[in-house]
Parts: structure tokens; C-alpha cells; sequence
């Protein structure tokens, strides 16, 4: 069942008052920032360890893939994609398995914004979104102008959703008031389309980065906080994704509002992904259990998905012969 | 006109004062020949009540201080012991009638014996604690800790050296103790106190009380704020029903098996009799987030 | 979306559960002259097997086999020929982890989960840890040539059954003794599959005896002039009454009994994981373990909102069927067990302790227990003191990290202790002032053969596990003799 509550911009947001306080400035938002609760590493990936062993089969295995390629954002992001490669994606997105009808669209394609057009063309009114990457992705290395300047291409073009990148270099540097007004002004440009907030926990580096990447994104405005690019390693993990999965659980008892998470990078299998879902139902909840909440950045896990849907249902195992390359 | 002597009055040592006993009572010290050597104080069980707690209080100040300032100490025991010898021996062999040759041997070996201890102090936990190995992302370490207050029954026959050979090992780990004094010399163990309390050692690490064993030990073996017991002076009869009322707090109790010989090299197993091993475990590593990426 | 787990059973048929067991002495499995017993499962209340038990003169014989082996083989053998033993040991632990993993769920009632992650490699692993010390003895520090104690009579409890025979068995044997090894009467089944596996790899009759039957076999076993060394894992107070049977008769004794472990969450704890390591300690096995961390101890500053996040953490555990694979919480491991934790529960009712429990729906049949906490506990009432041994925790709240030791501290038990707190220094000044033989730091119930583990107090004496674990079967005692 789809979700489709109205956008809340920072700005029309009644947030608690302690959540208010910590975006008055750079300094409060650094002592809001410094002041969540660690992250024990060992413990996290303990637990994550322990919840990756659920066995989830029959009709609670069908259940998942079926959602999981609900949740795809079918990804290209190569310097050499063309009209055709695309037009091909966005075929597949709408229709992943031609020899089962019934499997269900993708949830969106992504793309670099020059490449928008061509996708919404193809797309049309299928009910697969647009999501483009913007905000000089991947490194996120430019000016504000710039980064603006490709979110408006990309929106201008007609893209559903926007997958920005935050600046690291200034994260790390902590000057976190410069993320959190990047983020805050790439939103305003967004209009109408969802944002998504790609922190690159993989250059983050630590939990406890992760944890307040998290905190400060959703602070800005953030409609999705995402993990990577998918550029470099390590890119989405089961104990990263469990942070992020504990901030917007979090954020919603807080605030009432159901924020949205995305892994990409690293989900190469039908296991992984059903891995993730039962992360999101066991430590966000079963709410998050929709693609309006919960996306897959992934283009290989697809065919998997899709061959391990048809092995439930013909009761054999699948072939790559029998799944499209695109 | 020749000195009368000024006879010394012997009382129980309890958290580094000399009290007498509540009771008021005493016995008679005899000598190896029979005659009259002091009245020794017959220390009650209320006494001794007040021994463990004054047991427990030291506890806090022996324990907590560095390995390094326990081995002060306990040298600092042997440093008072050698500028007393031969007081200690005159005193041995008036109280046991041995030789002075043999008793000058067994205060020479006393006051080595508290050298030896002494060097102990800050190698117990090399010696008996490890870095464990562990198979899973964890510091996790092993080290000895002292058990508690330790009571201790002295043992007959070897007033000074044996008194020393049980009493070291006990506070070496940093344990405190209340010594029931062998019945037959009581003036050596108290002046053996008196070596205790000028050496800095804190006030109830030790306690000598003096008196009947059989009246003393049977609470001494029941009280739930005592940790341990050492046996080495309890009769064959007694040592069972200690035992038994020992069973009751789930005492760690020792018993030689033998009649020890308090003149070899000892060993550890007295050391390691009163000592806990405690394990610790602390997360470490994941400083970066590809720890995760194996799932 | 509303996503309900199917069913995910682990087949029951690799276990291949006899209708009979039988006592394995002397190399054999020879019927006992004891009563039979029954074995049930408790996820189901369903009998599994029948176990032919011992009597006196079964016990014995066991011992006189123990004795045989010990003198003309097992102490006369060098280590490394021992240590070749215990590791085929290990290796074929391995080699039938599945089987053992579903027998050990079968007759426990703990989830299969749990059986195949844990008690299962775990007692793999205790087996290859002390192989590797047999031909080694003279690197502990304890003389050239430490000399074992002989024939050692051991009982164990049911709540790890297979991993309590590991800890018992490969140290004793490592260090040259042999055994005569009772389990708990309710969990008898996988001690005897490990008997298969020690027939199997041609271990010399004798070295390891296993006699069946109920408390009073393990009273006649630990009390037979044969014995030169009982270790006993179990409750307190049975230890106490081994304790003082055993007076005066020079026999060496280990004891590793109940506890009542304190789990300490300062402010400035890692919340999430705090959080996870609290519901490990008192969930795991359903909190059938002796060091559970079984008193949660709450920096008042945090108190109200953990206590919330914590319920709602509850709240997802999966209570249920020990075969299914996502079960997290099985089930109690008898009726008498079941009884015995929620008269304790009453007790605290009555005390007046608020009591919340998950709403978990459970098995209709078997012996089940929603996880439950009981908030506003406080230090004197009987749950906060007493050792409920089920998954039942009481909360209490303190202000300062002294305040947190002393109440740690203050209890009779001394078993382990939890710490969570991300200033180190406050970590290892914890560590040193608890009064527990193992302490946990921002972490619960870890275990290793190569980490020692005990109790203080009344939680026991001697260690199982790493150096301190062997020298609980040697001869310690370098104490020269008079002439």
C-alpha cells in the first residue's frame, strides 16, 4: 500500500523544541550533533551478524522478493551511458521479468540528470519514479552554485526524486552548519521531487559519523537518508544500514514523521536484499516495509531477485539464460 | 642494685591497636620448662567479631594500594624482624626450649621468608594472569585479585617461622587476615604483632588474637564476612567441622595435605589459594566501517 | 506492510532420537540397574526417549573403570598422545554438529538458533583449546611435571548440556585424569551422542564414564571414596551441601554455582547496544544461565526513556517453537522449572515491583514464559536478591558510578557483572572495583575457552577455562613436607 503524505519542508515543520535548538546555529547543532549516544562497534555488527541468520522462506520469502523489487531504484550511473542504455533500464524497470507478468514495476530508475529526459520519456506513466543524482556527484566536491545548478537540470527535466551527495570534506572538517545548509538549499530546489541524502558513510567512516550524518540530514530536511554512491567501498552494510534504520525510528517517535532510508552499493544478491528487509522490520518496523520508505541503489540484485521469485514459484532453480541482461 | 624487670603485658593485636580481650580473661603463657611466662590475653568471639571487621576495613586500604607499596611493606616487616633478632630468639627459646642454634636458624629463615614474599607483590599477576586469546573481537584479560579476609589458624610447633609462612602468602595478594595464634605461644605471635605495627602495614590487614583454638575457630569458620580459611593449625578432629561451617558461605578453604616443613623454598599454592582470577572483556578494533561488510 | 515469518523448522530426523539411552561405562553403553526415566521435550511436553539410570553399584563400577584407565593408561600416556585424542574429539564435534545441535534443542527446550550457533562450536572449540595444552602442563607455571589428581566425579546441570560436559570433560582429560560424569536428569541425550563420538575416536575405555539418573546418583557419585576431584556446576545451594559433605576428606573440590549478575548502563552508554547487550543477558536462554545479567542497574539521569526503549525492544523477540530456526526465545526447560520462576514472579508482585511482560502470544503446549521486567525493583525485595533463573528482570536505578558498584556489589553472589559506558577509563575503574570473577564490558555473556570463568563468594570457587581452568585438576600443592 503507497504512502503519499505531503512533503513538510524544514521551514512549515513544528519540530520539539530540543530538535528546533539544535539548527539554531553551527555550534548547537555541533553540541546536538556530539551529544547522541555512541555507537559500539562490536555490538552493532553483532546484532546485525545475529539478525542476517532469520530464515525467511515460502510465503514469507515470495512476500520479500516481491517487495525487495518494489524497492529497486534500478541504478546506472557509468560516464558511458547512452540514450539507448537507458531507455533500456527503464524498459526492464517497468518490466522486469517478461516471462512472469505479474512481477511486480521497480520502484525508480536513477540516473545522471542529462540522462533525465530520456527516462521520463520512456517512463511516462508506468508508476516507475525518476530519481537523478545531483549535487556534483559523486565526490560532491564544487561550489553550492554548481551543485544547485545540476539539482535544477535534473528537476527542470522532470525527475520524481533527487539523489544528492553531502559535502564530506566539510563534514569531516566539522563544519557541519556548511552540510546542513547545503542540504537545506538543494532541498528548496527540489520543489515538488523527494530528496535523498547520500552521506558516503564509507568515507564517514565511523558509526558514531554515521549516527550524526543521519541526525543531521533528517535535521536539514531529508525525505531519504541514503548510504553511499556506490563509487567506492565500502559502500552499504547491514550494521550501517542498522544505524540509520535506528535514526529514523527515532526520528519518528520524536517528531511523528516517517523519514525514509536507502542502501546502494554492495547488494548483490536476493539474500542480501531480504537481509535488509528483515533489518527494517525488526529494527525500524513493519511500517518501513514500503517502497515510499525503503529503497534498494542496486542494478545486479535485480536478475537475482527475479530468479529467486521464479525458483518459489516454479519450484526449481533459475538460469541467467532466462533473465535479461537489460 | 640489680633492675626489676618491667614484665610486658601481652594483649591481642586488632586493627593496629593492642586491646585486651572484651572478656577480660587470660591464660597462662608457660615456658618449655613450665614456669609462668605471661598472661596472654583468651580472646573472645566478640574479640574476634571485632577482628573481621577490623579485617574488613583494612581490606579497603591493603587491597587498593599498588603491588609495588604492599612489597614495601611486607620488606619493611622483614627490615623490623632483622633489627629484633636476637630478642626473637631469646624469646623462642624461653617460650619452646628448642637451641639457639636452631631457633637463630628459624628467625634467619623468617625474616627471608618475608624478603621472599615481599618480591612477590608485583608478579602475582604476571605469573598467574593472562591476555586471553579470544576468538571473537575482544581485549579480554585474566588477572588475580585478592580473595578477602582470610582466617587463618596458626600452626603449632614453629612459632615464628610458621606464623610468617602463613601470614605472608595471605596479605601478599593483598588479602587482610585474622590469625588465631598457636594455644602454646602466644608472647611470639604477639610480639611478632608488634613487628607488624611498625612496619606501615594499614591498620586490620592484620589481626593476631590469642586464646583457645577449639573456642575461637568454629566462628571464625562460620562468619559470612570472612572469604577464606587456611587450616594449617587446625587438629585432624577440628578440621572437619570447620570445614562443614566453612560449606555454609562457600568458603575457599585450605588444607595441607601434609605436616608442612616451613624451612624448604615455599611454593604457590598458598599464593594462589587466596586469589581470585578475574576475567574482563572490552569490544576493540572496528576502526572503520569495513568490519561490516562481511555480511 | 504487515510481514509475517513462515514457519522455518529444522528437521528433526538428522537426530535420529532412540526410543532408549542408555549409562556408557567402560568404553560400552551397558543398561543401568536404576529406575528408568523418561526425557521430555519441553518446547512440546512431548516424551522424547526413555534412559535406562544407574544405581550404587553401576556407580561403582564406573568409578572402578575410571580408576582402571586412569592408573594403566590415561596417566601414563604422554600429553601429546592425549591431546590427539581430544582433538579428534573436537574435530567429529564438529563433524556431528547439526545432529547434536537438534538434540540439544529437543531435549533443552533453547532454540535451535542458539544450539547451532553457540552451545555446538563452543564445545568444538573447548575440546581443541585443551588438546593443545596436554603436552604443555610445564608452561603453566605450576612445576616441571604438575601431576593430574586422578579419577574426577563430575555434575552437571541441564541448562548447557553439551557444553557443560565439554568444559568438564577435555580439561580433565587434557591434564591426564579420567572421568565419571553425570548429567542433569531432565537433559541426558547429548552427553550421550558426544559418548558415541568418543567410542568413535577410540578414546580408551574408562577415560570417560557417563552414568545417568537424578540428584541421588550424583550425590553417591560425588561422595565415593574413588573420587579424587569433584567439580560441580549447579545451584548454590546443593553446592553448599557438596561443599560440606566433602568436609574432611581432602578431596579437591570446584565448585561453579548461581549468581545474580548486575547490568550497569551509565549515561553515557551506547544506548542502542546497551540495549541489545541487556536483553542478551537476561533473554539468552531463555535466562537459564548463571551469569545472566539478571539485575539491571540504570543511571537514574537515563532511566525512564531506556526503560521504554528497552520494553520496546522486548516486544520484537520471537518466542516460540525451539526447532524454528527465527525463534529467539524458547522454552523453559520443565514444568518444576517453570513453577519455580513464577512463584518467584509472585513473590514480586506481592512486594509490590511493577511487572511488565511482552505481549508475545505462546505455544499452547510446552513450557513457555513471556519475557518479562520488573520495573521499580528495589535492592531488598526477594526478585532483586534471589536467583530466578528465567527470563525475568528487575530494574533498579542509581545515581553515581560509586553508588552503581556498592549495589553490585551487595549481594552474596559474585558470578559477572556488565558495564556499559563509553569512557574507558570508567570501564576498567568498573572492572576492578565489581566483585565478580567476569566482567563484561559494553558487552554480555561472551564466552572462550582461553578466557577463564567463576565465581566469587558464593557464586563458587575455581575457574573453568584458560590456565587457572587446568590447574583445578592438577596437583597444585608445592608445599614441601616435614621429614
Amino acid at each position: 500500500m503507497r504512502h503519499e503524505p505531503s512533503i513538510v519542508s524544514p521551514s512549515d515543520a513544528q519540530l520539539p523544541s530540543h530538535l528546533n535548538d539544535a539548527t539554531a546555529d553551527e555550534s548547537s547543532l555541533r553540541r546536538f550533533l556530539l551529544g547522541l549516544p555512541g555507537v559500539d562497534p562490536v555490538g552493532i555488527e553483532q546484532r546485525a551478524a545475529g539478525l542476517a541468520t532469520r530464515s525467511i522462506k515460502r510465503a514469507s520469502k515470495l512476500a520479500a522478493l516481491d517487495l525487495a523489487i518494489s524497492m529497486v531504484d534500478l541504478t546506472t550511473l557509468e560516464g558511458a551511458d547512452t540514450p539507448g542504455k537507458v531507455r533500456n533500464l527503464a524498459r526492464k524497470a517497468m518490466l522486469p521479468d517478461p516471462d512472469n507478468l505479474d512481477t511486480p514495476h521497480t520502484a525508480a530508475i536513477c540516473v545522471y540528470p542529462d540522462m533525465v529526459p530520456t527516462a521520463v520519456a520512456e517512463l511516462k506513466d508506468s508508476g516507475v519514479k525518476v530519481a537523478s543524482v545531483a549535487s556534483a556527484f559523486p565526490s560532491g566536491r564544487s561550489s553550492l552554485e554548481v551543485k544547485l545548478a545540476d539539482t535544477k537540470i535534473a528537476v527542470d527535466a522532470g525527475a520524481d526524486e533527487i539523489d544528492m551527495v553531502i559535502d564530506r570534506g566539510a563534514f569531516l572538517a566539522g563544519r557541519y552548519g556548511t552540510v546542513f545548509e547545503q542540504i537545506v538549499a538543494i532541498k528548496q530546489a527540489c520543489g515538488n521531487a523527494r530528496l535523498k541524502v547520500i552521506l558516503e558513510t564509507g568515507e564517514l567512516a565511523t558509526y558514531d559519523n554515521v549516527r550524526r550524518g543521519s541526525w543531521l540530514a533528517l535535521l536539514a530536511g531529508a525525505d531519504f537518508i541514503k548510504t553511499s554512491t556506490g563509487k567506492i567501498s565500502p559502500a552499504a552494510t547491514l550494521p550501517v544500514v542498522h544505524v540509520m534504520l535506528q535514526a529514523v525510528k527515532d526520528w519518528k517517535a520524536q517528531t511523528a514523521e516517517q523519514r525514509a532510508v536507502k542502501p546502494a552499493g554492495g547488494i548483490r544478491t536476493a539474500k542480501d536484499a531480504v537481509r535488509y528487509l528483515v533489518a527494517v522490520h525488526e529494527v525500524a518496523g513493519p511500517e518501513w516495509l514500503d517502497p515510499y520508505y525503503f529503497r534498494f541503489g542496486a542494478s545486479s540484485v535485480l536478475n537475482d531477485l527475479i530468479m529467486q521469485r521464479r525458483a518459489q514459484l516454479d519450484g526449481h532453480y533459475s538460469g541467467a539464460d532466462y533473465v535479461t541482461v537489460d | 642494685m640489680t633492675h626489676l624487670a618491667v614484665s610486658k603485658t601481652y594483649k591481642l593485636f586488632i586493627g593496629g591497636a593492642f586491646p585486651r580481650s572484651e572478656s577480660g580473661r587470660t591464660y597462662q603463657a608457660r615456658d618449655s620448662k613450665g614456669d609462668f611466662m605471661a598472661n596472654a590475653a583468651l580472646a573472645s568471639r566478640k574479640d574476634l567479631r571485632d577482628a573481621v571487621v577490623a579485617a574488613r576495613k583494612g581490606y579497603a586500604a591493603w587491597s587498593r594500594a599498588t603491588a609495588y607499596n604492599r612489597g614495601q611493606v611486607i620488606y619493611r616487616m622483614a627490615e623490623m624482624l632483622e633489627c629484633r633478632r636476637s630478642e626473637f630468639v631469646e624469646l623462642i627459646v624461653i617460650s619452646t626450649g628448642a637451641s639457639s642454634k636452631v631457633t637463630t636458624a628459624e628467625v634467619d629463615a623468617a625474616i627471608d621468608r618475608l624478603v621472599h614474599y615481599a618480591g612477590w607483590t608485583d608478579k602475582l599477576a604476571a605469573v598467574l594472569g593472562s591476555a586471553n586469546p579470544v576468538s571473537s573481537p575482544y581485549f579480554s584479560y585474566s588477572a588475580p585479585e585478592p580473595t578477602g579476609v582470610v582466617g587463618i589458624l596458626a600452626p603449632t610447633g614453629s612459632p615464628l617461622l610458621g606464623l610468617v609462612s602463613v601470614v605472608a602468602p595471605v596479605i601478599t595478594g593483598g588479602n587482610t587476615c585474622v590469625v588465631i595464634a598457636a594455644e602454646e605461644d602466644p608472647c611470639v605471635a604477639i610480639a611478632f604483632a608488634e613487628i607488624v605495627a611498625t612496619s606501615d602495614v594499614p591498620a586490620g590487614a592484620i589481626n593476631i588474637l590469642t586464646g583457645r583454638v577449639t573456642e575461637l575457630a568454629p566462628h571464625l569458620a562460620a562468619h559470612s564476612d570472612v572469604n577464606a580459611l587456611d587450616l594449617t593449625g587446625a587438629s585432624a578432629e577440628l578440621q572437619e567441622s570447620l570445614e562443614q561451617a566453612a560449606a555454609e558461605t562457600v568458603k575457599r578453604v585450605y588444607v595441607p595435605k601434609r605436616v608442612p616443613d616451613f624451612s624448604a623454598a615455599p611454593g604457590t599454592a598458598r599464593l594462589r589459594a587466596f586469589l581470585e582470577i578475574k576475567t574482563v572483556w572490552h569490544p576493540t578494533g572496528a576502526l572503520s566501517l569495513s568490519g561490516g561488510t562481511a555480511y | 506492510m504487515k510481514w509475517e515469518y513462515s514457519p522455518a523448522p529444522e528437521s528433526r530426523a538428522i537426530a535420529d532420537i532412540k526410543d532408549r539411552y542408555m549409562p556408557f561405562i567402560d568404553g560400552t553403553f551397558k543398561e543401568g540397574s536404576g529406575e528408568d526415566r523418561d526425557t521430555i521435550n519441553p518446547g512440546t511436553g512431548e516424551r522424547l526417549s526413555t534412559i535406562s539410570t544407574v544405581n550404587a553399584e553401576n556407580i561403582d563400577r564406573a568409578v572402578k573403570a575410571a580408576r582402571r584407565a586412569y592408573q594403566n593408561v590415561w596417566s601414563t600416556m604422554p600429553g601429546a598422545e592425549r591431546g590427539k585424542y581430544l582433538f579428534r574429539i573436537a574435530r567429529a564435534i564438529a563433524e556431528r554438529s547439526r545432529e547434536l545441535a537438534v538434540v540439544e534443542t529437543l531435549d533443552n527446550g533453547k532454540p535451535i538458533k542458539e544450539t547451532r550457533d553457540f552451545d555446538v562450536p563452543a564445545a568444538a572449540q573447548h575440546f581443541f583449546y585443551h588438546a593443545g595444552w596436554a603436552d604443555k602442563l610445564h608452561h603453566l607455571g605450576l612445576g616441571p611435571a604438575p601431576q593430574p589428581l586422578g579419577v574426577a566425579g563430575q555434575v552437571i546441570p541441564w541448562n548447557f548440556p553439551l557444553l557443560m560436559a565439554a568444559w568438564k570433560i577435555a580439561p580433565a582429560l587434557a591434564v591426564g585424569n579420567t572421568v565419571v560424569i553425570k548429567p542433569a536428569e531432565t537433559t541426558p541425550l547429548s552427553i550421550l551422542v558426544l559418548a558415541e563420538i568418543i567410542a568413535d575416536a577410540d578414546l580408551p575405555p574408562g577415560v570417560v564414564n557417563i552414568i545417568t539418573g537424578a540428584g541421588d546418583v550424583g550425590s553417591t557419585l560425588v561422595n565415593h571414596p574413588g573420587i579424587d576431584k569433584v567439580a560441580f556446576t549447579g545451584s548454590t545451594a546443593v553446592g553448599r551441601r557438596i561443599q560440606r559433605e566433602l568436609a574432611g576428606t581432602g578431596r579437591k573440590i570446584t565448585l561453579e554455582l548461581g549468581g545474580k549478575g548486575a547490568n550497569i548502563i551509565f549515561e553515557d552508554a551506547a544506548q542502542d547496544q546497551a540495549v541489545e547487550g541487556i536483553i542478551n543477558g537476561i533473554f539468552f536462554n531463555q535466562g537459564q544461565v548463571c551469569c545472566a545479567g539478571s539485575r539491571l542497574l540504570i543511571q537514574e539521569s537515563i532511566a525512564d526513556e531506556f526503560v521504554e526503549r528497552l520494553k520496546q525492544r522486548v516486544e520484537t523477540l520471537r518466542v516460540g517453537d525451539p526447532m524454528d530456526k527465527n525463534t529467539d526465545v524458547g522454552a523453559i526447560n520443565s514444568e518444576a522449572q517453570l513453577s519455580r520462576i513464577t512463584a518467584l514472579m509472585d513473590a514480586g508482585i506481592a512486594e509490590g515491583a511493577e511487572l511488565w511482560s511482552s505481549s508475545c502470544p505462546l505455544p499452547k503446549n510446552g513450557f513457555y514464559l513471556s519475557p518479562s521486567i520488573f520495573t521499580s525493583a528495589t535492592p531488598s525485595m526477594r526478585i532483586a536478591r534471589e536467583e530466578i533463573f528465567g527470563p525475568v528482570l528487575a530494574t533498579m536505578t542509581f545515581r553515581t558510578p560509586d553508588e552503581a558498584v556498592t549495589k553490585a556489589n551487595n549481594s552474596p553472589y559474585g558470578l559477572s557483572a556488565g558495564v556499559w559506558t563509553e569512557k574507558g577509563s570508567r570501564a576498567m575503574g568498573m572492572a576492578a572495583a565489581l566483585r565478580a570473577g567476569v566482567i563484561w564490558d559494553n558487552t554480555f555473556n561472551r564466552f572462550d575457552p582461553a578466557a577463564s570463568f567463576g565465581g566469587y563468594k558464593e557464586s563458587g570457587f575455581g575457574r573453568e577455562g584458560g590456565p587457572s581452568g587446568l590447574a583445578a585438576y592438577l596437583d597444585t600443592d608445592d608445599e614441601a613436607v616435614a621429614p
